[in-house]
Protein backbone atom coordinates (compact mmCIF):
# COMPACT_ATOMS: atom_id res chain seq x y z
CA UNK A 1 0.00 0.00 0.00
CA UNK A 2 1.56 3.31 -0.97
CA UNK A 3 1.52 6.28 1.41
CA UNK A 4 -0.76 8.25 -0.89
CA UNK A 5 -3.71 5.81 -1.06
CA UNK A 6 -5.01 6.61 2.44
CA UNK A 7 -4.80 10.02 4.09
CA UNK A 8 -2.71 10.03 7.30
CA UNK A 9 -4.66 10.48 10.53
CA UNK A 10 -3.51 14.07 10.90
CA UNK A 11 -4.33 14.97 7.29
CA UNK A 12 -7.69 13.23 7.51
CA UNK A 13 -8.57 15.14 10.69
CA UNK A 14 -7.57 18.41 9.08
CA UNK A 15 -9.46 17.58 5.87
CA UNK A 16 -12.59 16.63 7.76
CA UNK A 17 -12.53 19.80 9.79
CA UNK A 18 -11.30 22.21 7.13
CA UNK A 19 -14.62 21.94 5.33
CA UNK A 20 -16.46 23.30 8.41
CA UNK A 21 -16.68 27.10 8.47
CA UNK A 22 -17.91 27.73 12.02
CA UNK A 23 -17.77 25.55 15.14
CA UNK A 24 -20.00 26.37 18.11
CA UNK A 25 -19.94 24.50 21.42
CA UNK A 26 -23.07 24.28 23.58
CA UNK A 27 -22.01 24.05 27.21
CA UNK A 28 -23.40 24.16 30.72
CA UNK A 29 -21.95 23.24 34.05
CA UNK A 30 -25.44 22.06 34.98
CA UNK A 31 -27.32 19.02 33.77
CA UNK A 32 -30.87 19.12 32.50
CA UNK A 33 -30.95 22.80 31.53
CA UNK A 34 -31.65 22.06 27.89
CA UNK A 35 -28.23 21.89 26.20
CA UNK A 36 -29.28 19.16 23.79
CA UNK A 37 -32.61 20.85 23.11
CA UNK A 38 -30.88 24.19 22.45
CA UNK A 39 -28.16 22.55 20.32
CA UNK A 40 -30.77 20.72 18.25
CA UNK A 41 -32.94 23.82 17.86
CA UNK A 42 -29.93 25.93 16.81
CA UNK A 43 -28.98 23.29 14.23
CA UNK A 44 -32.54 23.04 12.89
CA UNK A 45 -32.91 26.81 12.87
CA UNK A 46 -29.72 27.26 10.86
CA UNK A 47 -30.82 24.53 8.47
CA UNK A 48 -34.11 26.38 7.90
CA UNK A 49 -32.16 29.48 6.85
CA UNK A 50 -30.50 27.43 4.14
CA UNK A 51 -27.24 26.64 5.88
CA UNK A 52 -25.46 23.28 5.80
CA UNK A 53 -25.16 22.18 9.41
CA UNK A 54 -23.44 19.45 11.38
CA UNK A 55 -24.52 18.42 14.89
CA UNK A 56 -22.00 16.48 16.97
CA UNK A 57 -23.24 14.93 20.23
CA UNK A 58 -20.33 14.17 22.56
CA UNK A 59 -22.50 13.17 25.53
CA UNK A 60 -21.40 9.54 25.53
CA UNK A 61 -23.32 8.37 28.62
CA UNK A 62 -26.57 10.13 27.79
CA UNK A 63 -26.81 10.75 24.01
CA UNK A 64 -30.11 12.56 23.41
CA UNK A 65 -29.66 13.81 19.84
CA UNK A 66 -30.78 10.71 17.91
CA UNK A 67 -34.03 10.62 19.94
CA UNK A 68 -34.66 14.34 19.58
CA UNK A 69 -34.28 14.17 15.80
CA UNK A 70 -36.14 10.85 15.49
CA UNK A 71 -33.06 9.15 14.02
CA UNK A 72 -32.75 6.30 16.50
CA UNK A 73 -32.84 3.49 13.97
CA UNK A 74 -30.08 4.98 11.81
CA UNK A 75 -26.58 3.51 11.38
CA UNK A 76 -23.20 5.03 10.69
CA UNK A 77 -21.26 3.96 7.60
CA UNK A 78 -17.58 4.17 6.68
CA UNK A 79 -15.98 5.90 3.72
CA UNK A 80 -12.33 6.55 2.81
CA UNK A 81 -12.42 9.88 4.65
CA UNK A 82 -13.77 8.23 7.78
CA UNK A 83 -17.28 7.93 9.20
CA UNK A 84 -20.29 9.13 7.27
CA UNK A 85 -22.64 11.03 9.58
CA UNK A 86 -26.37 10.41 9.63
CA UNK A 87 -28.44 12.83 7.56
CA UNK A 88 -31.89 13.93 8.66
CA UNK A 89 -33.21 13.93 5.10
CA UNK A 90 -32.20 13.55 1.46
CA UNK A 91 -31.05 17.18 1.23
CA UNK A 92 -28.16 16.20 3.55
CA UNK A 93 -28.17 19.74 4.92
CA UNK A 94 -28.22 18.50 8.53
CA UNK A 95 -25.65 15.85 9.40
CA UNK A 96 -25.57 14.25 12.84
CA UNK A 97 -23.08 12.16 14.78
CA UNK A 98 -23.66 10.57 18.18
CA UNK A 99 -22.63 7.47 20.07
CA UNK A 100 -26.33 6.72 20.09
CA UNK A 101 -25.94 5.45 16.52
CA UNK A 102 -23.29 2.94 17.61
CA UNK A 103 -25.30 1.23 20.35
CA UNK A 104 -26.79 -2.20 19.62
CA UNK A 105 -29.68 -1.48 21.94
CA UNK A 106 -30.97 1.97 22.95
CA UNK A 107 -30.94 0.93 26.63
CA UNK A 108 -27.26 -0.15 26.59
CA UNK A 109 -25.24 1.77 29.15
CA UNK A 110 -21.88 3.17 28.07
CA UNK A 111 -19.92 2.46 31.22
CA UNK A 112 -16.57 4.00 30.31
CA UNK A 113 -13.90 5.74 32.31
CA UNK A 114 -12.31 8.95 31.05
CA UNK A 115 -9.55 7.60 28.76
CA UNK A 116 -11.99 5.57 26.67
CA UNK A 117 -14.38 8.52 26.43
CA UNK A 118 -11.50 10.75 25.35
CA UNK A 119 -10.52 8.33 22.57
CA UNK A 120 -14.09 8.25 21.26
CA UNK A 121 -14.40 12.03 21.26
CA UNK A 122 -11.08 12.38 19.47
CA UNK A 123 -12.39 9.93 16.87
CA UNK A 124 -15.62 11.90 16.48
CA UNK A 125 -13.65 15.08 15.90
CA UNK A 126 -11.08 13.60 13.49
CA UNK A 127 -12.85 10.81 11.70
CA UNK A 128 -16.28 12.11 10.79
CA UNK A 129 -16.48 13.15 7.16
CA UNK A 130 -18.71 16.22 7.57
CA UNK A 131 -18.32 17.51 4.04
CA UNK A 132 -18.96 21.18 3.40
CA UNK A 133 -20.65 22.59 6.50
CA UNK A 134 -21.40 26.21 7.33
CA UNK A 135 -21.83 25.35 11.01
CA UNK A 136 -20.90 22.50 13.30
CA UNK A 137 -22.78 22.57 16.62
CA UNK A 138 -21.22 20.46 19.37
CA UNK A 139 -23.57 19.29 22.13
CA UNK A 140 -21.79 18.39 25.37
CA UNK A 141 -22.66 16.64 28.65
CA UNK A 142 -22.78 18.71 31.85
CA UNK A 143 -19.55 19.41 33.71
CA UNK A 144 -15.96 20.45 33.22
CA UNK A 145 -14.27 17.09 32.89
CA UNK A 146 -12.84 14.64 30.37
CA UNK A 147 -15.23 15.34 27.50
CA UNK A 148 -14.83 19.11 27.80
CA UNK A 149 -11.07 19.07 28.27
CA UNK A 150 -10.64 16.68 25.33
CA UNK A 151 -12.88 18.57 22.93
CA UNK A 152 -11.21 21.90 23.76
CA UNK A 153 -7.74 20.36 23.40
CA UNK A 154 -8.60 18.93 20.00
CA UNK A 155 -10.11 22.19 18.76
CA UNK A 156 -7.52 24.50 20.28
CA UNK A 157 -5.31 24.98 17.23
CA UNK A 158 -8.17 25.25 14.75
CA UNK A 159 -9.16 28.57 13.20
CA UNK A 160 -12.83 27.84 12.71
CA UNK A 161 -13.97 27.66 16.36
CA UNK A 162 -16.24 30.63 17.06
CA UNK A 163 -16.83 29.87 20.72
CA UNK A 164 -19.42 28.55 23.13
CA UNK A 165 -23.04 29.20 23.97
CA UNK A 166 -23.77 28.59 27.65
CA UNK A 167 -27.21 27.38 28.70
CA UNK A 168 -28.65 27.79 32.16
CA UNK A 169 -31.98 27.71 33.92
CA UNK A 170 -32.79 30.69 36.10
CA UNK A 171 -32.35 29.31 39.59
CA UNK A 172 -29.25 29.94 41.70
CA UNK A 173 -28.26 26.27 41.86
CA UNK A 174 -27.94 26.18 38.04
CA UNK A 175 -26.35 29.60 37.75
CA UNK A 176 -23.73 28.45 40.29
CA UNK A 177 -22.68 25.60 38.04
CA UNK A 178 -22.67 27.83 34.97
CA UNK A 179 -20.35 30.27 36.75
CA UNK A 180 -17.91 27.37 36.96
CA UNK A 181 -18.38 26.68 33.26
CA UNK A 182 -17.54 30.34 32.58
CA UNK A 183 -14.38 29.87 34.64
CA UNK A 184 -13.60 26.78 32.52
CA UNK A 185 -14.01 28.82 29.31
CA UNK A 186 -11.76 31.56 30.65
CA UNK A 187 -9.10 29.09 31.74
CA UNK A 188 -9.13 27.16 28.45
CA UNK A 189 -9.41 30.20 26.17
CA UNK A 190 -12.87 29.37 24.79
CA UNK A 191 -14.70 32.52 23.72
CA UNK A 192 -18.18 32.80 25.25
CA UNK A 193 -20.67 33.87 22.60
CA UNK A 194 -23.41 34.32 25.16
CA UNK A 195 -25.75 32.89 27.77
CA UNK A 196 -29.24 31.54 27.17
CA UNK A 197 -31.69 31.41 30.07
CA UNK A 198 -33.84 28.36 29.37
CA UNK A 199 -37.06 27.20 31.07
CA UNK A 200 -37.63 30.80 32.09
CA UNK A 201 -41.28 30.43 32.94
CA UNK A 202 -44.04 28.00 32.09
CA UNK A 203 -47.17 29.20 30.32
CA UNK A 204 -50.18 27.24 31.51
CA UNK A 205 -51.86 25.79 28.40
CA UNK A 206 -55.25 26.21 30.08
CA UNK A 207 -55.27 29.81 31.36
CA UNK A 208 -52.05 31.21 29.78
CA UNK A 209 -50.72 32.33 33.18
CA UNK A 210 -46.91 32.31 33.22
CA UNK A 211 -45.35 30.82 36.36
CA UNK A 212 -41.63 30.97 37.08
CA UNK A 213 -41.28 27.29 37.94
CA UNK A 214 -37.48 27.54 38.16
CA UNK A 215 -37.38 31.22 39.23
CA UNK A 216 -36.51 33.86 36.62
CA UNK A 217 -33.75 36.22 35.67
CA UNK A 218 -30.78 34.31 37.04
CA UNK A 219 -29.17 33.73 33.66
CA UNK A 220 -29.67 37.34 32.60
CA UNK A 221 -28.20 38.58 35.88
CA UNK A 222 -25.18 36.31 35.41
CA UNK A 223 -24.61 37.66 31.91
CA UNK A 224 -24.75 41.25 33.13
CA UNK A 225 -22.50 40.52 36.09
CA UNK A 226 -19.84 38.76 34.00
CA UNK A 227 -20.00 41.01 30.95
CA UNK A 228 -21.05 38.18 28.67
CA UNK A 229 -23.71 38.75 25.95
CA UNK A 230 -27.20 37.69 27.00
CA UNK A 231 -28.78 35.83 24.10
CA UNK A 232 -32.27 35.68 25.53
CA UNK A 233 -34.83 33.87 27.64
CA UNK A 234 -36.62 30.80 26.45
CA UNK A 235 -39.82 29.70 28.12
CA UNK A 236 -40.88 26.11 28.71
CA UNK A 237 -42.85 25.43 25.59
CA UNK A 238 -45.46 22.72 26.14
CA UNK A 239 -45.77 22.01 22.42
CA UNK A 240 -42.04 21.50 21.98
CA UNK A 241 -41.80 19.12 24.92
CA UNK A 242 -44.83 17.11 23.84
CA UNK A 243 -43.69 16.79 20.24
CA UNK A 244 -40.02 16.03 20.67
CA UNK A 245 -40.09 13.55 23.50
CA UNK B 1 -14.78 -2.52 35.43
CA UNK B 2 -11.93 -4.23 33.57
CA UNK B 3 -8.35 -4.36 34.89
CA UNK B 4 -7.03 -3.87 31.35
CA UNK B 5 -5.45 -0.42 30.99
CA UNK B 6 -6.38 1.75 28.03
CA UNK B 7 -2.88 1.41 26.54
CA UNK B 8 -2.76 -2.38 26.92
CA UNK B 9 -2.47 -4.69 23.91
CA UNK B 10 -5.49 -6.55 22.59
CA UNK B 11 -4.95 -9.83 24.46
CA UNK B 12 -3.87 -8.29 27.74
CA UNK B 13 -4.42 -10.93 30.47
CA UNK B 14 -5.40 -8.22 32.98
CA UNK B 15 -3.21 -6.43 35.50
CA UNK B 16 -4.41 -8.55 38.41
CA UNK B 17 -4.02 -11.88 36.62
CA UNK B 18 -1.28 -14.39 37.51
CA UNK B 19 -0.10 -13.99 33.91
CA UNK B 20 0.24 -10.20 34.24
CA UNK B 21 3.45 -9.11 32.57
CA UNK B 22 4.37 -12.67 31.65
CA UNK B 23 1.99 -13.54 28.81
CA UNK B 24 3.23 -13.41 25.22
CA UNK B 25 0.87 -10.49 24.53
CA UNK B 26 2.67 -8.48 27.24
CA UNK B 27 5.79 -8.10 25.06
CA UNK B 28 6.24 -4.44 24.19
CA UNK B 29 3.46 -3.23 26.49
CA UNK B 30 4.51 -0.06 28.36
CA UNK B 31 3.06 -1.52 31.58
CA UNK B 32 4.95 -4.82 31.40
CA UNK B 33 7.56 -3.93 34.02
CA UNK B 34 5.05 -2.85 36.63
CA UNK B 35 2.86 -5.88 35.98
CA UNK B 36 5.80 -8.27 36.35
CA UNK B 37 6.69 -6.65 39.68
CA UNK B 38 3.36 -7.86 41.07
CA UNK B 39 2.57 -4.44 42.52
CA UNK B 40 -0.82 -4.31 40.84
CA UNK B 41 -1.92 -7.64 42.28
CA UNK B 42 -1.39 -6.46 45.83
CA UNK B 43 -4.60 -5.39 47.59
CA UNK B 44 -5.13 -1.62 47.75
CA UNK B 45 -4.39 -0.57 51.39
CA UNK B 46 -6.87 2.28 51.04
CA UNK B 47 -9.71 -0.19 50.53
CA UNK B 48 -9.06 -1.58 54.01
CA UNK B 49 -9.29 1.94 55.44
CA UNK B 50 -12.53 2.56 53.51
CA UNK B 51 -13.88 -0.69 54.92
CA UNK B 52 -13.05 0.46 58.46
CA UNK B 53 -14.84 3.80 57.99
CA UNK B 54 -17.85 2.16 56.35
CA UNK B 55 -18.12 -0.39 59.16
CA UNK B 56 -19.51 2.45 61.32
CA UNK B 57 -22.24 3.19 58.79
CA UNK B 58 -25.37 1.07 59.00
CA UNK B 59 -27.12 1.92 55.72
CA UNK B 60 -25.73 3.29 52.46
CA UNK B 61 -27.96 4.71 49.73
CA UNK B 62 -26.77 5.99 46.35
CA UNK B 63 -28.92 8.53 44.50
CA UNK B 64 -28.41 8.06 40.77
CA UNK B 65 -29.77 9.09 37.41
CA UNK B 66 -28.46 8.70 33.91
CA UNK B 67 -29.99 12.12 33.21
CA UNK B 68 -28.89 15.50 34.44
CA UNK B 69 -31.20 18.02 36.03
CA UNK B 70 -33.88 15.58 37.19
CA UNK B 71 -33.47 16.44 40.86
CA UNK B 72 -30.86 14.05 42.24
CA UNK B 73 -29.25 16.64 44.51
CA UNK B 74 -32.63 18.07 45.52
CA UNK B 75 -33.81 14.56 46.40
CA UNK B 76 -30.56 13.65 48.18
CA UNK B 77 -30.69 16.79 50.29
CA UNK B 78 -34.33 16.25 51.23
CA UNK B 79 -33.87 12.52 51.82
CA UNK B 80 -31.06 13.35 54.24
CA UNK B 81 -33.15 16.08 55.90
CA UNK B 82 -36.17 13.81 56.11
CA UNK B 83 -34.15 11.01 57.69
CA UNK B 84 -32.61 13.45 60.17
CA UNK B 85 -36.07 14.55 61.42
CA UNK B 86 -35.75 11.63 63.82
CA UNK B 87 -33.12 13.12 66.13
CA UNK B 88 -32.02 9.71 67.34
CA UNK B 89 -30.65 8.99 63.85
CA UNK B 90 -27.24 10.12 62.67
CA UNK B 91 -27.24 11.02 58.95
CA UNK B 92 -24.35 11.60 56.54
CA UNK B 93 -24.70 13.23 53.12
CA UNK B 94 -21.80 12.76 50.67
CA UNK B 95 -21.74 14.76 47.42
CA UNK B 96 -19.52 13.12 44.79
CA UNK B 97 -20.52 15.47 41.97
CA UNK B 98 -17.01 16.89 41.66
CA UNK B 99 -17.66 19.27 38.75
CA UNK B 100 -21.07 20.53 39.84
CA UNK B 101 -21.36 20.27 43.64
CA UNK B 102 -24.85 21.56 44.46
CA UNK B 103 -25.27 20.14 47.96
CA UNK B 104 -23.50 22.90 49.97
CA UNK B 105 -25.87 25.56 48.60
CA UNK B 106 -28.94 23.34 48.97
CA UNK B 107 -28.34 22.70 52.65
CA UNK B 108 -27.33 26.28 53.43
CA UNK B 109 -23.62 25.55 53.89
CA UNK B 110 -22.12 27.44 50.94
CA UNK B 111 -18.77 28.96 51.85
CA UNK B 112 -18.08 26.51 54.66
CA UNK B 113 -14.70 24.82 54.77
CA UNK B 114 -13.52 21.37 55.77
CA UNK B 115 -11.33 20.98 58.86
CA UNK B 116 -8.70 18.35 59.51
CA UNK B 117 -8.55 16.53 62.79
CA UNK B 118 -6.46 13.71 64.18
CA UNK B 119 -9.07 11.23 63.06
CA UNK B 120 -9.40 12.57 59.51
CA UNK B 121 -11.50 15.18 57.73
CA UNK B 122 -14.36 16.60 59.73
CA UNK B 123 -17.58 16.87 57.75
CA UNK B 124 -19.64 20.05 57.99
CA UNK B 125 -22.79 19.83 60.13
CA UNK B 126 -26.18 21.19 59.08
CA UNK B 127 -27.77 19.92 62.26
CA UNK B 128 -26.27 18.00 65.17
CA UNK B 129 -27.30 14.78 63.48
CA UNK B 130 -26.76 15.71 59.80
CA UNK B 131 -23.19 15.88 58.44
CA UNK B 132 -22.22 16.81 54.90
CA UNK B 133 -19.12 16.46 52.71
CA UNK B 134 -18.62 17.92 49.23
CA UNK B 135 -15.80 19.17 47.02
CA UNK B 136 -17.64 22.47 47.35
CA UNK B 137 -16.13 22.82 50.83
CA UNK B 138 -12.62 22.43 49.40
CA UNK B 139 -12.88 25.26 46.87
CA UNK B 140 -11.43 28.69 47.62
CA UNK B 141 -14.47 30.21 45.91
CA UNK B 142 -17.83 28.67 44.92
CA UNK B 143 -17.17 29.97 41.37
CA UNK B 144 -13.97 27.95 40.97
CA UNK B 145 -14.20 25.34 38.22
CA UNK B 146 -12.94 21.84 39.00
CA UNK B 147 -11.39 20.92 35.65
CA UNK B 148 -10.29 17.38 36.38
CA UNK B 149 -10.05 14.25 34.32
CA UNK B 150 -11.33 10.93 35.62
CA UNK B 151 -8.32 9.68 37.62
CA UNK B 152 -8.16 12.83 39.76
CA UNK B 153 -11.90 12.69 40.44
CA UNK B 154 -11.56 9.02 41.43
CA UNK B 155 -8.75 9.95 43.81
CA UNK B 156 -10.91 12.50 45.61
CA UNK B 157 -13.85 10.13 45.88
CA UNK B 158 -11.56 7.54 47.44
CA UNK B 159 -10.24 10.19 49.81
CA UNK B 160 -13.77 11.13 50.83
CA UNK B 161 -14.52 7.52 51.69
CA UNK B 162 -11.19 6.91 53.40
CA UNK B 163 -10.57 10.14 55.28
CA UNK B 164 -13.91 11.65 56.29
CA UNK B 165 -14.59 10.92 59.96
CA UNK B 166 -18.37 10.55 59.97
CA UNK B 167 -18.43 8.71 63.29
CA UNK B 168 -21.28 6.28 63.91
CA UNK B 169 -23.89 6.84 61.22
CA UNK B 170 -27.31 5.28 60.60
CA UNK B 171 -27.72 6.41 56.97
CA UNK B 172 -25.16 7.58 54.40
CA UNK B 173 -26.78 9.22 51.36
CA UNK B 174 -24.47 9.62 48.35
CA UNK B 175 -25.42 12.22 45.74
CA UNK B 176 -23.89 11.54 42.31
CA UNK B 177 -23.49 13.43 39.02
CA UNK B 178 -25.45 12.25 35.96
CA UNK B 179 -24.04 9.42 33.88
CA UNK B 180 -22.37 6.04 34.09
CA UNK B 181 -18.71 7.00 34.17
CA UNK B 182 -15.74 7.43 36.50
CA UNK B 183 -17.61 8.64 39.58
CA UNK B 184 -20.19 5.87 39.36
CA UNK B 185 -17.75 3.08 38.59
CA UNK B 186 -15.46 4.28 41.38
CA UNK B 187 -18.08 4.67 44.11
CA UNK B 188 -19.41 1.18 43.39
CA UNK B 189 -15.90 -0.24 43.30
CA UNK B 190 -14.76 1.43 46.52
CA UNK B 191 -17.95 0.45 48.35
CA UNK B 192 -17.81 -3.14 47.09
CA UNK B 193 -15.93 -4.06 50.28
CA UNK B 194 -19.02 -3.14 52.29
CA UNK B 195 -22.80 -3.63 52.18
CA UNK B 196 -24.71 -1.07 50.11
CA UNK B 197 -28.48 -1.06 50.60
CA UNK B 198 -29.00 0.11 47.05
CA UNK B 199 -29.72 2.92 44.67
CA UNK B 200 -32.63 5.29 44.36
CA UNK B 201 -32.91 6.27 40.70
CA UNK B 202 -34.44 9.64 39.90
CA UNK B 203 -36.06 10.57 36.62
CA UNK B 204 -38.49 13.03 35.11
CA UNK B 205 -41.44 11.68 33.11
CA UNK B 206 -40.37 12.41 29.54
CA UNK B 207 -38.80 9.88 27.18
CA UNK B 208 -35.51 11.79 26.81
CA UNK B 209 -34.96 11.27 30.56
CA UNK B 210 -36.24 7.69 30.63
CA UNK B 211 -33.83 6.85 27.82
CA UNK B 212 -30.88 7.76 30.03
CA UNK B 213 -32.42 6.25 33.15
CA UNK B 214 -32.91 2.85 31.54
CA UNK B 215 -29.16 2.93 30.88
CA UNK B 216 -28.57 3.73 34.55
CA UNK B 217 -30.74 0.78 35.60
CA UNK B 218 -28.72 -1.46 33.30
CA UNK B 219 -25.54 -0.04 34.82
CA UNK B 220 -26.85 -0.97 38.29
CA UNK B 221 -27.56 -4.50 37.08
CA UNK B 222 -24.13 -4.76 35.45
CA UNK B 223 -22.35 -3.80 38.69
CA UNK B 224 -24.81 -5.77 40.87
CA UNK B 225 -26.03 -2.71 42.73
CA UNK B 226 -29.53 -3.36 44.14
CA UNK B 227 -32.18 -0.87 43.09
CA UNK B 228 -34.34 0.39 45.95
CA UNK B 229 -36.65 2.00 43.43
CA UNK B 230 -37.44 4.73 40.91
CA UNK B 231 -38.75 8.18 41.78
CA UNK B 232 -40.53 10.26 39.15
CA UNK B 233 -39.72 13.90 39.88
CA UNK B 234 -41.35 17.01 38.35
CA UNK B 235 -44.31 14.77 37.73
CA UNK B 236 -46.94 17.43 37.26
CA UNK B 237 -47.47 21.13 37.84
CA UNK B 238 -50.57 22.72 39.33
CA UNK B 239 -51.10 26.21 37.95
CA UNK B 240 -51.46 28.60 40.91
CA UNK B 241 -54.07 30.61 38.97
CA UNK B 242 -56.49 28.07 37.49
CA UNK B 243 -55.46 25.07 39.66
CA UNK B 244 -55.34 22.79 36.61
CA UNK B 245 -52.55 20.26 36.49
CA UNK B 246 -50.19 20.26 33.49
CA UNK B 247 -47.57 17.70 32.65
CA UNK B 248 -44.69 20.09 31.94
CA UNK B 249 -42.51 17.11 30.98
CA UNK B 250 -45.09 14.95 29.23
CA UNK B 251 -44.90 11.18 29.82
CA UNK B 252 -45.40 10.40 26.14
CA UNK B 253 -44.08 6.84 26.62
CA UNK B 254 -45.85 6.11 29.90
CA UNK B 255 -43.53 7.85 32.34
CA UNK B 256 -41.44 6.31 35.08
CA UNK B 257 -44.15 4.07 36.47
CA UNK B 258 -44.47 2.17 33.18
CA UNK B 259 -40.69 2.04 32.80
CA UNK B 260 -40.41 0.59 36.30
CA UNK B 261 -42.95 -2.11 35.43
CA UNK B 262 -41.25 -2.86 32.10
CA UNK B 263 -37.83 -3.15 33.76
CA UNK B 264 -39.13 -4.98 36.83
CA UNK B 265 -37.90 -2.46 39.40
CA UNK B 266 -39.92 -0.99 42.29
CA UNK B 267 -41.64 2.35 41.76
CA UNK B 268 -41.35 4.53 44.85
CA UNK B 269 -43.63 7.38 43.85
CA UNK B 270 -44.15 10.68 42.08
CA UNK B 271 -43.06 14.13 43.22
CA UNK B 272 -44.89 17.13 41.78
CA UNK B 273 -43.08 20.19 40.42
CA UNK B 274 -43.54 22.87 43.07
CA UNK B 275 -41.61 26.10 42.32
CA UNK B 276 -41.11 26.55 46.06
CA UNK B 277 -38.83 23.50 46.16
CA UNK B 278 -36.34 25.17 43.81
CA UNK B 279 -36.52 28.39 45.83
CA UNK B 280 -35.84 26.51 49.06
CA UNK B 281 -32.83 24.83 47.44
CA UNK B 282 -31.53 28.18 46.25
CA UNK B 283 -31.88 29.55 49.79
CA UNK B 284 -30.46 26.48 51.51
CA UNK B 285 -33.70 25.72 53.34
CA UNK B 286 -35.53 22.46 53.89
CA UNK B 287 -38.75 22.35 51.83
CA UNK B 288 -40.01 19.65 54.17
CA UNK B 289 -39.63 21.99 57.16
CA UNK B 290 -40.88 25.15 55.39
CA UNK B 291 -44.01 23.65 53.78
CA UNK B 292 -44.71 20.34 55.53
CA UNK B 293 -48.37 20.16 54.47
CA UNK B 294 -47.79 20.77 50.77
CA UNK B 295 -48.55 17.90 48.37
CA UNK B 296 -44.86 17.69 47.45
CA UNK B 297 -43.74 17.40 51.08
CA UNK B 298 -46.35 14.71 51.73
CA UNK B 299 -45.14 12.81 48.66
CA UNK B 300 -41.51 13.14 49.78
CA UNK B 301 -42.37 11.79 53.23
CA UNK B 302 -44.15 8.75 51.76
CA UNK B 303 -41.18 7.95 49.52
CA UNK B 304 -38.69 8.36 52.38
CA UNK B 305 -40.74 5.95 54.48
CA UNK B 306 -40.60 3.36 51.70
CA UNK B 307 -36.81 3.75 51.56
CA UNK B 308 -36.52 3.27 55.34
CA UNK B 309 -38.67 0.16 55.06
CA UNK B 310 -36.45 -1.25 52.32
CA UNK B 311 -33.30 -0.67 54.37
CA UNK B 312 -34.83 -2.48 57.30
Amino acid sequence: MSASTEPSTENRADNNFESVKHVILVLSGKGGVGKSTVATQIALGLQLTGKKVGLLDIDLCGPSTPTMLQLEDQDIHQCTQGWVPVFTDSSQTLAVMSIGFLLNNRDDAVVWRGPKKNAMIKQFIEDVSWGERDYLIIDTPPGTSDEHITVVENLRHRENVDGAVLVTTPQAVSVGDVRRELAFCRKTGVRVLGIIENMSGFVCPHCKECTNVFSSGGGEALAIETGVPFLGKHILCYGLLASKY
Amino acid sequence: MSDKPENAPEHCPGTTSEEAGKASSCEGCPNQKICTSGALRAPDPDIEKVKERMANIKHKILVLSGKGGVGKSTFSAHLARGLSCDESRQIALLDIDICGPSIPRMVGLEGEQVHQSGSGWSPVYVEDNLAVMSVGFLLASPDDAVIWRGPKKNGLIKQFLRDVDWGEVDYLVVDTPPGTSDEHISIVQYLSCTHVDGAVVITTPQEVSLLDVRKEINFCRKVKLPIIGIVENMSGFVCPKCKTESKIFPPTTGGAEKMATDMNVPFLGKLPLDPRIGRCCDEGKSFLAELPDSPAAVAYTEIIEKIILHCG
